[in-house]
């Protein structure tokens, strides 16, 4: 396998709510390589999310650091981790957050606007990445038109509208039922298998996990355990 | 890629209509007051330029002061000008000349209806073509008087509304005039101003011998020669007229105006009274942008998760900010736009109203494109102003926590 596309070194999140500080992360350290799929696991509350949201550029840890292809992202300003994220992230999550507003194809868009990429190249591939998931027939559809899983689609589509290296993915079936749940794995897997994306996917779901060519044990803000698998 | 960014705020906007409009209620009502005065403002300057029929700075009318709110210039006044004045007046040196004007009140039979009009005079010999020039007089049918007309008289073009006599009055026609007969041989021009428009114009042997016996004079019309001397010539008429009329310096019985001093008297007027409607306005623009302001703010309250999420795919706080900001500059936009076309509603019909009460055409509506542009450019630079603070804060929001954010 490749060299490491993302290391994260002895990283801290403490969050402070008034007196009291909340130590999210704990001196973390986890490394992904290039085209690896790993999956996250751990209790509510071990610091999944937080450890993922800062793999995504979305916050800077405390303490120590996170390097993206090698360059050190931990203290980057708001702006400049925006940009990256733009460009090389693609996250899905739980709630699949899409803007209510805006319609399935608009919402592909989206990402593309603030790379500025000109509005017919813009349709064009929302278009195709709509197609892929398979909502060809559901383009002009707002979000509160469309089930749990053709939402999950939009999101996914709308991931990958900026060809992003890495997609993270926060529990992207907790919202869904187990045959949609396995349908949006599906399409993770094939991210990985036929296009060689870097997947980064959080789940309470020990079977989904095992999509994963590797498994990390989340347990107060450090990693307790990991499984490799051996690659099929 | 701002125009993408206009696209995604006019999309926004549409979403929440009530909201918006509600907002927009401030600039609407400030906008619309400023674009209704200053059309209406407008209109009654250009139609009071017309009512003086001539202006030029080298121009001066003498009226005896006194009683004159409801007639014509100079038909209501305690002591009137005479004729003999007139001589003196263009004695003086640097005056042109002197024309006597003569305006008669009386009623006039046509088609067996009477009205009261007023008639007023041509001068004869060289004087005549100075008037006219002056007040750029034309016939739009027949002629202009000539020397030596008798009992022929022109009218002005609101004869020809058939409503005023049951029928229009028209060329050859004859009419009774204080019962005298007269022969209509020229139809003015329109020109928007009653002095014109409603009178009847006779040479002025024929005026002072059927109806002015007794030599008085309604207005003395000035030519000065040099317009540099305009104010020294006003100066030598006044300390005539005074020594003439036996009145002391501060007790005239008179004035000597210029139309165009009179005309910056009303400017000065209708200045006032726009200065207190912008105040209004001002006012309401005010409460307007905290309106806009305030719905920002809460919109980006609102919208935080969608903040959060727009971040978590690419948008820099500069895009976020850039958003917020055209939401905002559209809000005062659209408030402009309902404001304009309710300011163009509300000065027409004042204007029309005022004319169907009043019967007179001085009241008019005037909206120009220059105020059309300059209003949409301010509303749009209020609703600006009055989203930079909430913008701002929307670009400075958290990512991770906005995306946490519970709708
Ligand atoms: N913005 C924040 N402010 C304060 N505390 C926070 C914040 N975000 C996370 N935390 C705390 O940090 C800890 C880790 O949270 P995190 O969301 O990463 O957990 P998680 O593993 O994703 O849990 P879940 O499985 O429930 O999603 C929790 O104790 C949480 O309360
Ligand atoms: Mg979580």
């Amino acid at each position: 396998m490749g060299k490491a596309i993302i290391r994260l070194e002895q990283v801290w999140k403490v969050y402070s709510l008034g007196k009291v500080e909340v130590a999210a992360l704990r001196g973390l350290n986890l490394d992904v390589k290039r085209g690896e799929f790993v999956a996250v696991m751990g209790p509510s509350g071990s610091g999944k999310s937080t450890a993922v949201n800062m793999i995504g550029c979305l916050d800077i840890p405390s303490k120590g650091r996170i390097l993206l292809e090698d360059k050190d992202i931990s203290h980057l300003s708001e702006s400049a981790l925006a940009q990256i994220r733009g460009k090389k992230i693609g996250f899905i999550f739980q709630q699949f957050n899409l803007i209510s507003t805006l319609t399935a194809l608009e919402n592909v868009m989206l990402p593309m606007i603030f790379q500025d990429i000109p509005e017919d190249e813009r349709r064009k591939k929302a278009w195709e990445l709509l197609e892929l998931v398979g909502l060809a027939d559901r383009m002009q559809h707002k979000p509160s038109e469309l089930s749990g899983g053709q939402q999950q689609r939009v999101a996914i589509a709308r991931a990958l509208a900026n060809d992003p290296e890495v997609i993270i993915a926060d529990e992207p079936t907790g919202n869904l039922d187990s045959k949609t749940g396995a349908m949006v794995l599906d399409f993770l897997k094939r991210l990985h298998k036929e296009e060689k994306r870097t997947i980064i996917m959080v789940t309470h779901d020990e079977q989904l996990a095992h999509a994963a060519e590797r498994i990390e044990y989340l347990k107060d803000g450090i990693i307790v355990k990991s499984k490799v698998k051996l690659a099929k | 890629m701002l125009l993408s960014y206009v696209k995604f705020a006019l999309g926004t906007f549409a979403h929440r209509k009530t909201r918006s409009l509600l907002t927009m209620i401030g600039i609407f009502i400030g906008i619309a007051a400023v674009v209704a005065l200053i059309g209406l403002g407008e209109g009654l300057r250009g139609a009071i330029i017309g009512q003086f029929g001539f202006l030029g700075p080298d121009v001066l009318d003498i009226q005896a002061s006194g009683l004159n709110f409801a007639g014509p210039p100079g038909t209501a006044v305690v002591k009137p000008l005479t004729e003999d004045l007139t001589e003196k007046v263009e004695r003086i040196p640097g005056v042109e000349a002197a024309i006597n004007r003569y305006i008669e009140s009386g009623t006039m039979e046509f088609n067996d209806k009477q009205d009261i009009v007023f008639a007023w005079n041509m001068p004869e010999g060289k004087d005549r073509a100075t008037l006219e020039g002056m007040l750029n007089l034309k016939v739009s049918q027949g002629r202009l008087l000539k020397d030596g007309d008798n009992l022929k008289v022109m009218v002005g073009s609101g004869f020809t509304d058939k409503d005023r006599f049951g029928k229009p009055v028209q060329l050859g026609n004859r009419i009774l005039f204080k019962g005298v007969e007269f022969e209509v041989i020229g139809i003015l021009e329109k020109k928007g101003s009653f002095i014109f428009d409603t009178a009847l114009i006779m040479n002025e042997d024929v005026l002072v011998d059927n109806f002015r016996e007794d030599g008085s004079v309604n207005v003395i019309a000035v030519k000065v020669k040099d317009v540099e001397a305009v104010d020294s010539v006003k100066t030598n008429i006044e300390q005539l007229l005074r020594k003439e009329r036996d009145v002391k310096k501060g007790e005239e019985d008179f004035v000597v105006g210029s139309p165009e001093a009179t005309l910056q008297t009303i400017d000065e007027t209708i200045f006032g009274v726009q200065l207190f409607i912008y105040v209004i306005a001002a006012v309401a623009i005010i409460v307007g942008a905290i309106g806009i302001t305030n719905t920002m703010y809460t919109a980006v309250l609102e919208r935080t998760k969608e903040i959060g999420i727009m971040k978590s795919i690419g948008a820099t706080n500069q895009t976020i900010f850039a958003l917020f900001f055209i939401e905002s500059g559209l809000l005062g936009l659209v408030g402009g736009l309902i404001g304009i076309s309710a300011g163009f509603a509300l000065s027409y019909s004042f204007a029309f109203l005022g004319r169907q009460i009043l019967g007179s055409d001085l009241i008019q509506a005037d909206i120009g494109i220059g105020l059309v542009l300059g209003s949409l450019f301010f509303s749009v630079l209020v609703g600006l102003l009055a989203g930079v603070i909430p913008a701002y804060k929307a670009s400075k929001k958290h990512p991770v926590d906005s995306l946490r954010y519970a709708q």
